[in-house]
């Protein structure tokens, strides 16, 4: 472990023109402790603030000069100081320097380390470069810089420097800016990073908190095709910080123990199903996989013999348009393809494979796989990364595609079918246009808002936070969300007033309400799946189209509407899936008439009666049950006459509507002589 | 557990002589039948193994079924209902069946004039008996009507053949009623198409349109049963539902989908039963599952209670917290992590969702930006890029859905700075011109015109299926599966493509560069030992220190050391 062990010197200018932020610049400093604490418990940091009052410092002793320029801690193990020094920083009163400033940590590295740890020390400078430096005593500012930098070079020290630039600049000299940035630019340009933050939350997320030192994926040839092969070298680009395991935790040894360990082991035991009283030993176990119902045993030796066992390499299978490949089908997190370090010609084949890339629009399509013995490929998309620091060589972004079984052929319906009430109106759509273009997180004249690069992780900031507190107090609670990373969790307030009038347009111009039907409308709009039998969805997918026509050609008729009360009727009455559909149809059918005779004005709905009444006759022949018809009929008559509505009744008699008789029906109990006279029956 | 579409294979068995005939080319119509519905099985225990299925066979000697009627067979082997999940044995059994097809269930043209027997009513009301189980809200049922014969009463006449046409017809109506359908896969003679409308067409209600264009598919759909690829299925299910929160208050309805997740190989299922138990480690102990986690830190060890673990990580209140947008050359190609989710919006709750979520999405399409929003999941509380995607739709269905994809965007502590990992204080060699050029002209050799993301299947994954289905069906050897994703070798060895790139070679090479000569050098080196010494490091210590037992010499000392004792062991 102690062989990666880092050696960092924080510089942090604490001048006036710092106050503002240094809030911040404490709380990313003391995240970067605690995660020191955590995974880097021998890295050695030392702390200078510099735009201090006081002076304190090896090199204003030994040679003079180096003012305003304080060693807060020495270069030394991290521990629980530490946190202690960066949680209270000093406010200064003067203007720091610093130029001065790096040549008091180089100084106190080169004094404390000599020629060794090469490559391990890393001095990290947070300034805002807004007030000037000093004139060396011989020579100019960017001699000197350079023969820093060369210093720097030559014992292998590394610098990140951290520019705080907030948008509300104080009267700053722009002759000064311009200046620092160029003297930045020079120190950067060798074996340094520079990023500039714009905002709170950028400078939490700009500091590298943890320095984990990257290990290849991958090393070996990138085959084009035989004829061709480039060495690259594959690193992770991206690789998601995990929250810290924690260890479980037994309270079960004495509290006298002071080596207690305090941790849980786990133990597993495995038992043969047939037997439950033998144990298996671990190796011994058999894997199972499922096979329809039945659980098929495969052992491991078995599983060897034949499982896939590609080669180990890299191939290209071609070149594709950039639009082929959709942003949403990257699978997993991004690698970074490099030519071998050190190799100009593999070099120069990248650059130029990825220049070329880049001018055409062009992505490439690769199998990979990365280690011998692997038993599955990864088909990628090689996308340039052309770079703009000219000490950078050119490189490539892979991502992992899916293959065809990964991807789930669920069908939507399309916007353009919704009904129009879910479609937004012109003065809607504008709104929205409003909306979109005015929330802007990336205004062109400014720093764009919460950039991933500069963005830190505030569940991870808050964990380190409350195990500091912890250890202090361990009854603390934990504590609330930084209110700077509330900058990520929500929107900006700043932005949000900026833009009120939009904002409450859009708020205008949309109505949301809660569905009053919820619980009760448990059946949903059935999506209609479309045979696509293109990706081998074969008799399944078209099966279910087939199903799905069918399912709305035949609408289930379960009410009988208005408009074709007769047709619904007879659809109801033949619905077979259920036998009570019949009787629900004659029971709609005489509630429907009633309610027709009622609403008759003028005798206006006779002639729709007259339909209805003969429908329902034929439907009771065919299921024979004249009786329902017959009573009816016969009610219906009396309530015509209560109601003086006999000009009913004779209309109905003169289309020859009358009671079905036995000869028609034998289930009727009307004798043919009856049949007809019923209706005349009633007049009075 | 799903339950899904349960289909009945009525499968027809005819038992006219031109059916059975062998010609030379092609297959008969049973054999073929037989065949697909064989393959579709293969797939389907793979795809969709909850799906329960049942095979009947009518018009047969042999009657097997619960109605007793006459001339329908129900296939079916022991420990499965008739109709049930497929199981390893019904497919072997159903492929050995071709052989004993005629001596055990035998073939028997039902509809005969004379009798008033109706084969084909009769396999209808036994498939719909089958599938009564399950209720149509959960399940898809179907019936897929294999046959080669047009018109099934064509030897009828005058009122018998009415009115067996019209109970049949009936009979089918029903089970439609029932929420059941019916697909027919004809299969064609080779001189005599097969006509849909003499019969068919009314027995699955096509009219017009639809008449056509199922005769379009109908050839396409039984090639379809053949080529279907193993691939696991899924419902189409709603991860979560969220709300999406637009400044000014408004909240809106939206349901998440897993559309692309990288599939496994199935879950592993242990053939022992495991048991778990937890020790102290400073007593030895047995302990219940422990409330309490810690973290060792200066020294001293932080405790935390699970609760307080998850509360660390709610930094935000569930749901999506719009923050503002961007344009989309903001999203680079570095920020993921993880694969993407699907959003669509849904009125279920919010009356008026979908209406916000489509205007923005068309201004987000139309402005080229990406929204981001805070996802405030309880366990990766993250931003995210919601990225509209347009609909695209193709003749054979819709390809992209229209909604919003979420990208889940890394944070600064999980994007490393490897680019500048390596730099150095030269300035970084830089292709030329003509060294771009020549690259540019090889890429318009190897262009991969309709690249497809999917256009590959795992072949691991592939391998896995095969294998498995090897071994529970008994079968002899494993079938060769096709790794579709080796580059194209003949494509590459084109003149065209080869000239390209040994220009781009010499171009960036150099003309007298040979890559091979370091490696070939390298590895004559690399002799025997060598490789002995890697043949001995896969080995275990206790592998190792055995060997050394045997032979008498000291088991001592770290890895490295046991083998280089071995080598000058062997070397004596």
């Amino acid at each position: 472990m102690a062989r990666n062990k880092e050696s960092l010197v924080l510089l942090i200018e604490v001048g006036p023109s710092m106050h503002g932020v240094l809030p911040e610049v404490e709380k990313v400093c003391c995240l970067l402790a605690e995660k020191k604490l955590i995974y880097g418990k021998y890295d050695e940091v030392g702390v200078v603030a510099f735009g201090t009052a006081d002076t304190k410092n090896d090199l204003t002793v030994e040679v003079g000069g180096y003012e305003n320029v304080t060693v807060l801690r020495d270069i030394k193990v991290v521990d629980g100081a530490l946190v202690d020094v960066l949680h209270q920083l000093p406010r200064g009163s003067a203007c720091g320097d610093f130029l001065d400033a790096v040549v008091v940590g180089m100084d106190m590295m080169i004094k404390k380390y000599k020629e060794t740890n090469k490559g391990k020390k890393r001095l990290c400078l947070i300034t805002n470069a807004v007030t000037p430096t000093r004139l060396p005593y011989e020579g100019t500012k960017e001699d000197q810089v350079k023969t820093v930098a060369a210093q720097m070079m030559a014992h292998g020290m590394k610098m990140d420097c951290v520019v705080v630039r907030a948008q509300k600049d104080w009267d700053v000299d722009k002759k000064i800016v311009e200046e620092n940035d160029f003297l930045l630019g020079l120190l950067s340009h060798k074996s340094s990073s520079k990023v500039y933050v714009g905002n709170a939350t950028s400078l939490l997320g700009a500091l590298r908190t943890r320095n984990i030192t990257p290990v290849t994926t991958y090393r070996g040839e990138f085959e084009l095709s035989s004829i061709m092969k480039i060495k690259v070298w594959v690193y992770k680009k991206t690789c998601e910080e995990k929250f810290p395991t924690l260890k479980k935790y037994s309270d079960k040894a004495p509290p006298t123990d002071k080596f207690a360990s305090h941790e849980i082991k786990v133990d597993y035991e495995y038992r043969s199903i047939g037997d439950p009283n033998r144990v298996v030993p671990p190796e011994q176990r058999i894997k199972g996989y499922r096979y329809g119902p039945q659980v098929v045993p495969i052992s491991s030796a078995e599983w060897e013999a034949v499982k896939f066992k590609p080669e180990k390499g890299l191939k290209l299978l071609g070149f594709t348009d950039a639009s082929n490949i959709m942003r949403h089908y990257y699978m997993k997190d991004v690698n970074l393809f490099i030519a071998e370090p050190g190799n100009t010609k593999a070099i120069l084949a990248i650059s130029a494979l990825a220049r070329a890339m880049k001018e055409m629009n062009k992505v490439a399509i690769v199998r990979c796989v990365w280690r011998q013995g692997q038993t599955n490929v990864v088909i990628g998309v090689l996308t340039p990364n052309v770079s703009a620091n000219d000490n950078v060589p050119d490189s490539f972004y892979f991502n992992v595609l899916p293959f065809a079984e990964d991807v789930r052929e669920f069908q939507f319906p399309s916007f353009s079918n919704l009904p129009s009430s879910m479609q937004p109106n012109e003065q809607q759509q504008e709104a929205a246009d409003k909306l979109v273009q005015m929330l802007d997180l990336a205004p062109a004249d400014r720093e764009e808002v919460l950039p991933p690069d500069l963005t830190p992780n505030p569940a991870l900031e808050r964990f380190y936070r409350s195990l500091e507190l912890r250890s202090k107090d361990p009854s603390a609670n934990i504590p609330q969300i930084d209110e700077t990373l509330k900058r990520i969790t929500e929107p900006n307030p700043e932005l949000l007033h900026q833009n009120t009038a939009v904002i409450e347009e859009f708020c205008r111009s949309f109505e949301l309400k809660e569905n009053p039907k919820l619980k009760k409308s448990s059946r949903r709009i059935r999506e209609k799946p479309t045979g696509s039998s293109e990706e081998g969805e074969g008799v399944a997918a078209a099966g279910q189209a087939m199903d799905a026509a069918e399912y709305t050609s035949q609408v289930k008729v379960e009410q009988l509407g208005d408009s074709n009360t007769v047709q619904e009727f007879e659809a109801m009455m033949s619905r077979r899936d259920s036998p009570d559909w019949v009787r629900k149809a004659f029971q709609s059918m005489k509630d429907k008439i009633y309610s027709l005779v009622e609403d008759s004005v003028e005798g206006d709905t006779y002639q729709k009666i007259l339909e209805c009444l003969v429908a329902l006759r034929r439907g009771c022949i065919c299921k024979q049950e004249p009786e329902q018809f017959n009573d009816f009929l016969r009610h219906l008559n009396k309530f015509c006459h209560e109601r003086h509505l006999d000009s009913l009744s004779d209309f109905l008699a003169s289309n020859n509507v009358m009671l079905i008789s036995k000869s028609e029906e034998p289930e009727s109990n009307v004798p043919d002589t009856e049949a007809r006279v019923l209706p005349l029956k009633n007049e009075p | 557990m799903d339950i899904d579409p349960e289909d009945v294979f009525g499968d027809e068995d005819d038992p006219e002589n031109e059916f059975y005939q062998e010609d030379q080319k092609c297959v008969s119509h049973f054999e073929a039948a037989i065949n697909s519905i064989s393959v579709s099985l293969k797939t389907q225990i793979i795809n969709r193994s909850y799906d329960e299925v049942a095979i009947c066979f009518f018009n047969t000697k042999e009657k097997k079924n619960l109605q007793d009627l006459i001339g329908v067979y129900v296939f079916n082997v022991p420990e499965r209902e008739d109709l049930d999940r497929p199981t390893a044995r019904l497919i072997k059994e159903f492929d050995r069946l071709q052989e004993s097809f005629s001596k055990q269930i035998g073939s028997k043209y039902g509809i005969l004039p004379g009798t008033r027997d109706n084969s084909l009513y009769n396999a209808l009301w036994a498939a719909q008996a089958l599938l009564r189980k399950g209720s149509t809200k959960t399940a898809d049922k179907r019936i897929l009507l294999f046959t080669n014969e047009d018109d099934p009463f064509g030897d009828m006449k005058g009122v018998t053949k009415l009115d067996l046409m019209r109970t049949t017809i009936q009979r089918a109506k029903d089970a439609q009623d029932l929420g059941i359908s019916i697909e027919l896969l004809p299969l064609s003679k080779p001189d005599d198409d097969f006509n849909v409308s003499t019969f068919y067409a009314d027995l699955l209600g096509l009219e017009g349109n639809d008449l056509a264009e199922f005769k379009a598919l109908a050839a396409e759909r039984f090639e379809d049963i053949k080529d279907q690829l193993r691939k696991r299925m899924f419902r189409k299910r709603k991860v979560r539902r969220i709300n999406f929160i637009i400044p000014g208050g408004k909240s809106i309805e939206l349901n998440t989908y897993a559309v692309v997740r990288p599939t496994n190989p199935g879950n592993i299922t242990w053939l022992d039963s495991a048991e778990r138990s937890f020790f102290c480690s400073d007593t030895g102990a047995l302990l219940q599952d422990p409330p309490k986690y810690f973290q060792t830190y200066k020294s001293e060890n932080i405790m935390f209670t699970a609760n307080e673990v998850s509360d660390i990580k709610r930094v935000s209140t569930g749901h999506l917290r719009l923050l503002g947008f961007k344009p989309l050359s903001c999203l680079k190609d570095y920020h993921n992590l993880r694969p993407s989710t699907f959003v669509f919006p849904s009125d279920e709750e919010v009356v008026g969702s979908t209406c916000i979520f489509i205007a923005l999405h068309r201004s987000m399409l139309r402005l080229k930006r990406f929204a981001v929003a805070f996802y405030g999941n309880s366990t990766h509380p993250q931003l995210v890029a919601l990225i509209a995607q347009d609909e695209i739709m193709s003749p054979s269905g819709q390809i992209e859905p229209p909604g919003m994809h979420m990208i889940y965007l890394p944070y600064s502590d999980d994007i490393r700075p490897i680019e500048e990992f390596h730099t150095d204080t030269n300035l970084a060699p830089r292709a030329s011109e003509d060294q771009i050029k020549s690259a540019s002209s090889l890429l318009k050799r190897i262009d991969l015109k309709n690249f497809s993301v999917c256009q590959f299947a795992n072949p691991a994954l592939q391998k896995h299926y095969a294998v498995l289905q090897a071994l529970a069906l008994d079968e002899d050897e494993i079938p060769d599966v096709k790794d579709e994703t080796l580059p194209d070798e003949e494509g590459l060895a084109r003149p065209g493509v080869v000239k390209a790139l040994e220009e781009l070679k010499i171009c960036v090479y150099g003309e007298n560069f040979k890559q091979e000569d370091d490696d070939t050098m390298g590895s004559q080196k690399t002799s025997e030992t060598s490789n002995k010494r890697k043949a001995l490091k896969e080995l275990t210590v206790s592998e190792l220190k055995h060997y050394l037992n045997v032979h008498n010499q000291p088991v001592g000392g770290k890895k490295e050391a046991l083998i280089s004792r071995i080598l000058t062991h062997m070397g004596k």
